[in-house]
C-alpha cells in the first residue's frame, strides 16, 4: 500500500522550529530548520539575521499576507490554506491576502520536502501544520498585548484581529506590529503541544467566504503563464513529430519558411533527458509568423521503435502480461487466495478495461525561458516545480541554483503541469536562439504529446461461500507506470513479496478498499510497451479512476448473479472488522446517504431506466475520502445513454470552505461523467488520433445532467476533495445501464455501440 | 496597416491582414484577458464581441474586424451584470474560460435578458470549461439575466 500521505519526517518537519521575527514589510512567521542556521536560533534572532521562510506575514495595516507554496489551478487552495491560519490566529477574515511566491524550497511542502501540488493533498497534509502556526502567532500576539496593555497575558483574549483583556480594553494587530512584536521561537515540541480548538469552535474554517482567486478569473486580470512578456522576447512553436515517443528528425528544411515574415530560425531539440524526442521549435517575432512558419516547415523524421503501437496492440500486450503473471508485484497480499478460490462455492471473473485519456487544460503547455546575465527565468505555471526545473536544468546542462522559477495562476492542471516539458523546450530554445522565447504549444501539439492517463486492463476474480458471501478476490492491474517516469525512488513503493521491487503505487490504488474480503490479492504489472510508446501522467484521481471502476462494478456483477441487491451486498461487507474499522463506516454512512436521497428502491422506474450504485475510498487508503454516487440513466433500443441524475454524498471530514467543496465535487463528477462517456484517444501507429476539441470531446453545458451534493463534515480531520467523485461516476453510469437495460459494460468511455452489443448479448 | 477599435480606442497594428484578431489583442496590445485555447473555434476561450455580437477572436482576421467596433474582457469593465454574477454564483475555477464564457453570456443577455434555460445551453454550448463549471455558469446567467431584468424594471 502507499504510503506517501503519512507525516513522515522526510522534510524534517520535525526538527523545524516556528519563528516569529519582524521583517522589513512586517511581522514573518515561519517554519526554519535550525540545524542550517549557524550559531543556533536565538542567537541568529538577535542578530536579527534569520530568514524564516514566510508562510503568513501581518502588516501594520492589520492585514495578513499568506504565502502560498501550492499551484492555484482551480481548487482555491489559497483560500483554504488561509481559512485555517485565521482560525487559529484569530484574523478579521476581510483583510486576508494571498501571494504566490517565485521557487525557493522554503515553500516546499512540509510533509512532501518538495513544491508539489496535487494527489488532494494540500488541506489534508497542511492543516495541522498551518492550524499550529496560527495558534503560535496568535499566542505571540496575545503576550504581545498584554505587554502592551500593562496587564498579565492570562486574563487576554484574541478575537477578529484584536487582543483583548477582560477590562474591554483592547489593541488591534495591526497597532502590535506597527509597534514591533518581540520575536519569539518555538521549539517543534512546543509546537506538538499547542492545543488546538475543537470544530465546535470554528469561526472562519466551515464558512463559505468567498474565494480569493475568483474577482480577478471574473475579470480577464489573473496572469497565467501564457500571459508573460519580456523585453526583446520572440516566440517558439513547436512541430512535433508524427508518433507520440521514440522519434528522431533526420532533416528539417526551412527554405519555404524563411519567406514568412518575421521568421528567425528553426532549432532541432537535442533532449539527453529524454523527455521529448524529435521535436523541433520554430522561432519567430510573433506567434502567427511562427505558426505560419511551423506550417512552411519540411522534417523528414525516423519514427523510431514505437511506430506500430496502437491502442489494440496495448491490450493485447496488457492482456499476454497478465496471463503469464510472472511480472506481476502484490500490493494487498491477505490470506490465501489460491486455496479459497479452490475451495469456493463459486467463482466469477471479468475484465475492464480504459482507452487511453488526455488531460487537455485549456491553456496550452507554455513557458516563457530567458537568461538576465545573472540567472536563468522560468515564466510558467506548474504543479511540481521541485522537479520540472530540475529537468529543464538536466537538458540545459545548467545547475539549478541558478534558475528562478516564476509561478502563475494554473490555466487548467489536472496532472498535466506535474510535467515541465514545456520548460525543457523552451529552455533548450532559449539557450539556443540567445534571446528570451515564449513558447507556446498549439492545441494539437498539446493533444498529441500529452502525458496521459495510461490504457488500462483489469482482470477481477471473486469466490464465494455457499451463502454467496466472498471468500476471496483476485484483482490484476495493468498498465504503463506514470510514478516511475519521474525518477524519483521515494514516490514508488516496494512489492510485498520478498524481492521487495519497487513499483508505482499510483497505478494500483483503490484496490485496498474498504470490503472485508477474508482472502485478498491485488497485484500491479508494469506495460513495458505502454511504458515506451506512450509516457503517462497523472491524470485527475489517477490509479482510483480505474481501479474503482473495475471494483464496484465487479460487485454489482456479483450482486446480480446472486440475486442480492448491490445495496445491501456492499453494506454487509462494510463491517469495519480488523483494519477496515472507522473507513468502512464512514463508506457505508457516505453509501446510505446518497442511496437514501436518490430515491433508490423507492420509485418505480419507467421501463429502459435504471439507478446505479457505487462507493469509494479514493484517493488512498491512508488518505480516503468517503465517496458515493447513485446515477439514474434511462438507455434507448440503440445503446443511447441518457444520464438524467447524479446523487452524491460526499464524507470530507471537515469541510475548510463548504461551497468550494461543493464546487469541487460539481467539477470532478463531471469530469468523471465526462471519461466515462465521451473522452478516448486511441493510439493508432504510434501516435494519438486526437488533434484538437473536435477529435477529443469533453463534456459541454448541454451533457450536464442534475446533480444532487451532500457534503458530510462530521468534524473528523479534513480530507482532500479535488478528485474522489471522478473515480465514483464511472461505475454507477454503468451498473445503472445494468439496473436499466440488463446490458453489462465493461470498457471506458461507455458506448451506444458496446451497449446495445451487450443488451442482444 | 490597419485601425482597430477596441473598447473604444483606436489601436494601430502592422500585423499582416490575415492574423487573427486573437494575438493582434494579445500579445501585441497585450490585453491578456482574451485567451488562446484552440486556435480552431472550438472551445470559445477567445471570445470577444464585434458590434456587440459574440465572435471567436482566433477565427477573425484583422481584415474582418477592420471597421468595426470590439469589445473585450477588459471593455467590460468588471461591473457588468454578467460578472457580477459571475463572482456571487462563484463560478470560476481554473478561470482560463472564464472570459470567454461571460462575453458569450454578455452577448446573449444584451439581445435576450429572459432566456429560458434551455436557450442558456444553446447559447452557451459552444464554450467548452474544462473545469466543468457548468452548473455555476447556467445559474449566473440566469441569475445576470434576472439583475438586467430588474435594473431594466428600476
Amino acid at each position: 500500500m502507499n504510503a506517501h500521505n503519512k507525516p513522515a519526517a522526510r522534510a524534517g518537519l520535525d526538527r523545524r522550529s516556528f519563528l516569529i521575527g519582524t521583517g522589513t514589510a512586517g511581522l514573518v512567521m515561519g517554519f526554519i530548520d535550525p540545524l542550517k542556521i549557524a550559531g543556533g536560533v536565538s542567537e541568529a534572532m538577535a542578530a536579527n539575521s534569520f530568514a524564516p521562510s514566510p508562510w503568513y506575514m501581518l502588516t501594520a495595516d492589520g492585514g495578513m499576507t499568506v504565502y502560498v507554496g501550492k499551484a492555484e489551478m482551480g481548487q482555491h487552495v489559497g483560500t483554504a490554506l488561509a481559512q485555517i491560519i485565521a482560525e487559529e490566529l484569530e484574523l478579521d477574515w476581510r483583510k486576508v491576502k494571498l501571494e504566490y511566491p517565485d521557487s525557493d524550497p522554503k515553500y516546499n511542502d512540509p510533509i512532501l520536502g518538495a513544491l508539489i501540488t496535487g494527489g488532494s493533498w494540500s488541506v489534508f497534509m497542511n492543516f495541522d501544520t498551518m492550524s499550529r502556526a496560527g495558534a503560535a502567532g496568535r499566542m505571540t500576539l496575545i503576550d504581545a498585548g498584554a505587554k502592551a496593555m500593562a496587564v498579565p497575558a492570562a486574563e487576554c483574549t484574541a478575537n477578529n484581529s484584536r487582543i483583548v483583556h477582560k477590562s474591554g480594553k483592547s489593541v488591534s494587530y495591526g497597532e502590535l506590529v506597527t509597534k514591533g512584536v518581540a520575536p519569539r521561537a518555538f521549539t517543534a515540541d512546543e509546537m506538538k503541544a499547542i492545543k488546538l480548538k475543537t470544530p465546535e469552535q470554528y469561526k472562519v474554517i466551515g464558512r463559505s467566504v468567498d474565494q480569493l482567486d475568483i474577482p480577478s478569473k471574473s475579470d480577464g486580470t489573473a496572469k497565467y503563464g501564457i500571459d508573460a512578456f519580456v523585453p526583446n522576447m520572440v516566440y517558439g512553436k513547436p512541430v512535433v513529430p508524427p508518433v507520440r515517443y521514440g522519434a528522431t528528425v533526420k532533416s528539417v528544411d526551412d527554405s519555404a519558411a524563411k519567406k514568412v515574415k518575421g521568421y528567425v530560425k528553426t532549432v532541432t531539440l537535442n533532449d539527453k533527458t529524454g523527455t521529448v524526442t524529435g521535436w523541433v521549435v520554430v522561432v519567430a517575432n510573433t506567434y502567427p509568423a511562427a505558426k505560419k512558419a511551423a506550417e512552411a516547415l519540411k522534417v523528414t523524421y525516423d519514427m523510431g521503435p514505437n511506430a506500430k503501437v496502437s491502442s489494440e496492440s496495448l491490450l493485447a500486450e496488457a492482456k499476454r502480461l497478465q496471463a503469464d503473471g510472472s511480472k506481476a508485484l502484490p500490493f494487498v497480499k491477505v490470506g490465501d487466495t489460491a486455496a479459497a478460490m479452490g475451495g469456493a462455492a463459486k467463482t466469477i471473473e471479468a475484465e475492464y478495461t480504459t482507452e487511453i485519456n488526455i488531460h487537455a487544460p485549456l491553456e496550452p503547455m507554455n513557458a516563457l525561458v530567458y537568461n538576465d546575465g545573472k540567472a536563468w527565468h522560468v515564466h510558467s505555471g506548474n504543479q511540481f516545480p521541485t522537479r520540472s526545473i530540475g529537468v529543464m536544468c538536466g537538458a540545459m546542462d545548467v545547475d539549478p541554483k541558478t534558475v528562478i522559477h516564476h509561478q502563475y495562476v494554473i490555466g487548467g492542471g489536472f496532472g498535466r503541469r506535474l510535467d515541465g516539458d514545456m520548460m525543457v523546450v523552451a529552455g533548450l530554445t532559449a539557450k539556443d536562439v540567445g534571446r528570451p522565447v515564449k513558447l507556446i504549444y498549439g492545441r494539437e501539439d498539446d493533444m498529441q504529446m500529452d502525458f496521459t492517463r495510461p490504457l488500462t486492463f483489469q482482470k477481477v476474480k471473486l469466490g464465494t461461500d455457499a451463502s454467496g458471501k466472498i471468500v476471496a478476490m483476485e484483482h490484476d492491474v495493468v498498465s504503463a507506470w506514470p510514478t516511475a517516469r519521474w525518477g524519483i525512488p521515494a514516490f514508488l513503493t516496494p512489492s510485498l513479496d520478498e524481492k521487495k521491487t519497487p513499483y508505482d503505487a499510483f497505478t494500483v490504488n483503490g484496490a485496498d478498499h474498504w470490503y472485508s474480503i477474508p482472502n485478498h490479492l491485488a497485484r500491479t504489472y508494469l506495460n513495458e510497451m505502454a511504458q515506451a510508446a506512450t509516457p503517462s501522467g497523472q491524470l485527475r484521481s489517477v490509479a482510483p479512476g480505474w481501479t474503482f471502476w473495475a471494483v464496484e462494478s465487479m460487485l454489482d456483477e456479483l450482486a446480480a448473479s446472486l440475486g442480492k441487491d448491490p445495496v445491501e451486498l456492499r453494506l454487509a461487507m462494510l463491517d469495519g472488522a480488523g483494519s477496515n474499522a472507522g473507513g468502512a463506516q464512514r463508506l457505508a454512512n457516505t453509501l446510505r446517504t446518497a442511496v437514501g436521497r436518490s430515491g433508490y428502491g423507492v420509485a418505480k422506474m419507467p421501463k429502459g431506466t435504471g439507478m446505479g450504485v457505487a462507493c469509494v475510498s479514493a484517493q488512498e487508503r491512508n488518505a480516503a475520502t468517503w465517496t458515493a454516487c447513485v446515477a439514474k440513466v434511462a438507455v434507448d433500443a440503440k445503446g443511447n445513454v441518457n444520464v438524467q441524475k447524479l446523487t452524491l454524498a460526499m464524507d470530507v471530514g471537515t469541510a475548510v470552505n463548504p461551497d468550494g467543496v461543493k464546487a469541487q465535487i460539481e467539477g470532478s463528477a463531471l469530469w468523471g461523467l465526462s471519461l466515462a462517456m465521451l473522452e478516448e484517444a486511441k493510439m493508432k501507429d504510434g501516435a494519438l488520433d486526437v488533434t484538437n476539441f473536435d477529435s477529443y470531446a469533453p463534456m459541454r453545458l448541454s451533457g450536464v445532467p442534475d446533480i444532487d451534493i451532500s457534503i458530510i463534515a462530521n468534524g473528523l480531520p479534513a480530507s482532500g476533495c479535488g478528485e474522489p467523485a471522478v473515480t465514483v461516476i464511472a461505475p454507477a453510469v454503468a451498473n445503472a445501464i445494468y439496473n436499466a437495460v440488463g446490458a453489462r459494460v465493461r470498457s471506458l468511455p461507455i458506448t451506444a455501440k458496446a451497449v446495445q452489443a451487450a443488451m442482444k448479448a | 496597416m490597419a485601425n482597430l477599435t477596441i473598447n473604444g480606442k483606436v489601436q494601430k497594428t502592422d500585423s499582416p491582414d490575415d492574423t487573427p484578431l486573437l494575438w493582434i489583442i494579445r500579445e501585441e496590445l497585450r490585453m491578456t484577458g482574451t485567451k488562446f485555447g484552440c486556435g480552431a473555434g472550438l472551445c470559445g476561450a477567445c471570445t470577444v464581441h464585434l458590434d456587440g455580437e459574440a465572435v471567436r477572436s482566433c477565427q477573425t482576421t484583422v481584415k474582418d474586424a477592420g471597421n468595426k467596433k470590439i469589445t473585450t474582457i477588459e471593455g467590460l469593465g468588471g461591473k457588468h451584470p454578467v460578472q457580477v454574477a459571475w463572482v456571487a454564483e462563484q463560478v470560476a475555477q481554473c478561470g482560463y474560460c472564464q472570459s470567454g464564457q461571460i462575453m458569450q453570456a454578455a452577448s446573449l443577455l444584451s439581445k435576450n435578458s429572459n432566456p429560458t434555460p434551455e436557450q442558456v445551453v444553446e447559447a452557451m454550448d459552444g464554450n467548452l470549461c474544462r473545469c466543468m463549471s457548468y452548473v455555476r455558469i447556467k445559474k449566473a446567467v440566469l441569475r445576470a439575466a434576472a439583475d438586467i431584468r430588474s435594473r431594466k424594471e428600476a
